[in-house]
């Protein structure tokens, strides 16, 4: 099931795609936010953005409109 | 993989350059601090804004002498062809290079790590690179090693935080990540202290230089990385994949105008997307970083600090219990500042005041004794009595930076405060700005983002500092009755309070306007790491305040001293022989008999000023301050609180020749008594109080703040920018009030 990362629900792990904004791409990839990689939604600001995700063994907050860029397929025992 | 190593050897050197790297919260400064502890200075690097901290420090060699074992002594390589260095010393020049996940130079600070490791003629360029790594995040900061490695230059590679490593069981192979990446591996712990002589010893031995391409580059652009190579003499693939990728970025070519042509016309021929090739790159390196990772790891179970930090997040974010903390801890912080700080200010204040009175009694009266005691004695004290603030806010800001609990503060912010196009990092500064601009402005430092660090910087100083407040308690007691207003809210204290809020207001309108004014070359990006909670240390917090203290002492003091200098100068001199003429005039029998010798010298203070040049600067400025309802009286306190808004009272009681400047009710009572000549109404009426009141909230009255503002931009124009419009808000608005209700 194909979803953007920031449709995510809190707890919820998908493996990363692709993504749609080429530039913001190689912020996230630096990041540790490779293709292939698993993510988990950790939490969400008490305003609805940012959100916190763990990728690559750690955690990392990023905007709602910087997470819509990443594509994702949630895991199997997540559907 | 296997290397095939070379070694540089730095036997036979005096001296030797050392940059420290890595990702930000990898501890890099932690252990910077343990390698140079207070032979650390603050620089610039050339051209740019960003700080340069360096520290020399002489390390013994020892002959033959294995480093001690303490976290990982079996990561040493094979020294075979190691010849012993004599019993010697070296200098080991040690910089601190701005945090980067990359050398992609995005961010101003990004751009210097680039500039420094990417380019040999640099001035900053290295012998040897130390990368520090978080152990306990291994992956992502192994990016920034490798791309590193790809450069080919003599480098070690600090495994840092191996305590916490070992606190969740895992196992980390020195020895064997040593090979696959083909560089010495030292393991420690900065924040322990733990490993940091086997670090410095290691730094005398021979080091590998990394042969072969941590990933093959040049598949990626074979024909173009070819061709720079044959204009450009560089020493690895990557070097000529970064030219294409920065081309524009490297300011090397600036000097080299016949290659920059050349470069630029392949790359412009060429269909190469940069931004896919980094993306590739990118992919491509950690392919090979999941495998190595996967090789020299051992991971043991779950991770229990994560799990900790997971139950803090879970009360430090919730959007009840998350705000209730944050409110208590800025209450507490404001508390701090602006009460505990005010013992040691007013010992900093007494302690001048009996300075310049053993000046006064023991030099002989004249010009020297008179600028030494009411230029630059009561200059230095207008300079060191900001100290304890400082050191407070930072003491805060250190240990907030140092727990991980900054970066949830910008968490749980950050989508309020983006909407006036700040940072959840402007809180703090904010609310910093209630006691005092000047620590405010100096620890917006951590902001990444150029331009929420700008508006920040400029909003700031709009927020009602201390020094408003005795200007703020004078006018209100002026023109505001006491009573309550239904039985409780007491008048003086509502209409202070409203100074605060519009004070707040402002602060915020000019942000937003600013958001839109302001033109950013860099993309904003909320893309940060929120570390694992850790618990803070000492020695941190107090090299945090030493540095910050000693930046203000020595950078911005400068300024502040030069400036309290000019305005001694202006209040306490007058042209021709005017001051004279005023002394004769009291100096007869006749005036004895009127005035006592208080009232006979506040008499001519007060006629002196009136005629020196603050006074006929005051005097020339009142047709422009009219509208707004002041005289030449106020325009001469305008003048004199440039030095820092309090003086307002100061100068005032000297105009109206009260003699002791803190028997507040005399001058009340005088300056309530004052008629407009020609109105014939009292010169200080409600329209003028408000007026005044405004003027002080909005105006830029305070050079130490404008100081700061250019020892932190580095640049005279935002300093300049803030006064303009700072002055015109005060202005506008203060002619506002005025006519309304004059």
């Amino acid at each position: 099931m194909s979803k953007n990362l920031a449709q995510l629900e809190i707890g919820q792990s998908a493996i990363i795609n692709s993504f749609t904004d080429k530039h913001m791409a190689l912020k996230l990839l630096e990041m540790g936010c490779t293709p292939g990689e698993v993510v988990q939604l950790d939490r969400i600001a008490p305003m609805g953005d940012p959100i916190a995700i763990r990728v690559s063994g750690y955690l990392l907050s990023l905007r709602k409109a910087e997470a819509s860029t990443i594509l994702v397929s949630l895991l199997a025992a997540n559907i | 993989m296997e290397a095939n190593q070379s070694f540089v050897n730095f036997s036979d050197k005096t001296s030797l350059k050392v940059a420290l790297v890595g990702n930000p919260n990898s501890g890099k400064s932690t252990l910077f601090n343990a390698l140079t502890g207070l032979n650390q200075k603050t620089g610039n690097f050339p051209g740019v804004t960003v700080d340069k901290k360096s520290g020399v420090v002489k390390l013994n060699r020892t002959e033959n002498q294995e480093p001690r074992a303490e976290i990982s002594d079996k990561s040493q390589l094979s020294t075979s062809n190691y010849q012993p260095a004599t019993n010697s010393t070296i200098t080991v020049e040690f910089t601190d290079l701005p945090g980067t996940y990359s050398l992609y130079p995005k961010s101003l600070d990004e751009h210097v790590a680039f500039e420094v490791l990417c380019d040999p003629n640099n001035e900053n360029h290295p012998d040897v690179t130390i990368i520090v790594a978080d152990a306990s995040n291994l992956k992502r900061n192994l990016f920034l090693v490798s791309q590193i490695i790809d450069l080919k230059m003599p480098v070690i590679l600090v495994l840092n935080m191996m305590d916490l490593v070992e606190k969740e069981g895992d196992v980390i192979d020195s020895i064997r990540l040593s090979e696959k990446l083909g560089v010495k591996v030292v393991g420690l712990s900065a924040r322990n202290k733990e490993g940091i002589e086997t670090l410095k010893q290691a730094l005398l031995q021979p080091l590998p230089v990394p042969q072969y391409d941590f990933i093959d580059i040049k598949k990626l652009a074979p024909e173009l990385i070819e061709k720079i190579a044959a204009i450009v003499k560089v020493n690895s693939d990557f070097a000529a994949f970064q030219i294409i990728n920065n081309f524009s970025e490297i300011n090397y070519f600036d000097k080299h105008p016949d290659k920059k042509e050349k470069i630029a016309a392949i790359l412009n021929a060429s269909t190469v997307d940069s931004n896919k090739l980094q993306s590739q790159e990118t992919v491509e390196r950690y392919k090979v970083i999941n495998r190595i990772v996967e090789e020299c790891i051992t991971h043991k179970s779950a991770i229990k600090t994560e799990s900790f930090s997971h139950k803090l997040d879970s009360i430090l974010t919730h959007r009840i219990w998350g705000y209730s903390i944050f409110l208590v801890i800025l209450f507490f912080i404001f508390q701090t500042i602006f009460f505990l700080a005010a013992y040691p200010m007013q010992w900093i204040e007494t302690l001048f005041v009996s300075f310049s009175n053993i000046a006064t009694q023991t030099l002989p009266p004249g010009e020297f004794t008179n600028l030494l005691v009411n230029g630059i004695l009561a200059g230095l004290s207008g300079i060191i009595v900001f100290v304890p603030q400082i050191a407070l806010l930072f003491a805060f800001i250190a240990i907030l930076e140092d727990t991980g609990y900054m970066a949830r503060v910008s968490f749980i912010m950050d989508k309020l405060m983006r909407k006036f196009g700040l940072n959840g990092r402007s809180v703090i500064p904010l609310v910093s700005g209630v006691a005092c601009a000047i620590p405010a402005i100096m620890s917006t430092r951590t902001m990444s983002s150029w331009k929420e660090r700008m508006i920040t910087i400029m909003v700031t100083p709009l927020m009602s500092c201390s020094a408003r407040l005795p200007v703020y308690t004078l006018l209100i007691a002026l023109v505001v009755p006491e009573g309550k207003s239904l039985g409780i809210f007491n008048y003086q204290g509502l209409i202070l309070m409203a100074l605060y809020l519009i004070g707040f207001f402002a602060a915020m309108m000019a942000a937003l306007v600013m958001k839109w004014i302001l033109r950013s070359r860099e993309k904003s990006y909320f893309i940060m790491e929120l570390p694992v909670y850790r618990s803070p240390q000492w020695r941190t917090v107090g090299l945090t305040i030493y540095d910050k203290v000693k930046s203000f002492l020595f950078d911005a003091g400068k300024i502040i001293l030069a400036v309290s200098v000019i305005l001694w100068f202006l209040s306490s001199h007058a042209p021709s022989n005017r001051f004279e003429v005023i002394e004769k005039k009291y100096d007869s029998p006749e005036m004895a008999k009127i005035y006592n010798e208080a009232d006979l010298q506040a008499k001519i203070s007060s006629e002196q000023l009136e005629a020196s040049y603050a006074g006929i600067l005051g005097k020339s400025i009142e047709p422009a301050i009219a509208p707004l309802g002041f005289d030449w009286k106020i325009g001469i306190a305008l003048v004199t609180s440039f030095a820092a808004r309090e003086v307002f009272v100061g100068t005032m009681a000297t105009i109206y020749s009260v003699g002791n400047a803190d028997n507040t009710q005399t001058l009340r009572e005088k300056m309530q008594a004052e008629v407009n000549t020609v109105t014939g109404k009292p010169q200080f009426s409600v329209a003028v109080g408000f007026s005044l009141m405004i003027f002080y909230a909005f105006a830029m009255q305070c050079m130490s703040t404008l100081a700061i503002v250019y020892r932190e931009t580095k640049h005279w124009k935002w300093p300049v920018i803030q006064f303009l419009f700072m002055s015109a808000l005060a202005y506008i608005s203060s002619f506002v009030v005025y006519q309304l209700l004059k």
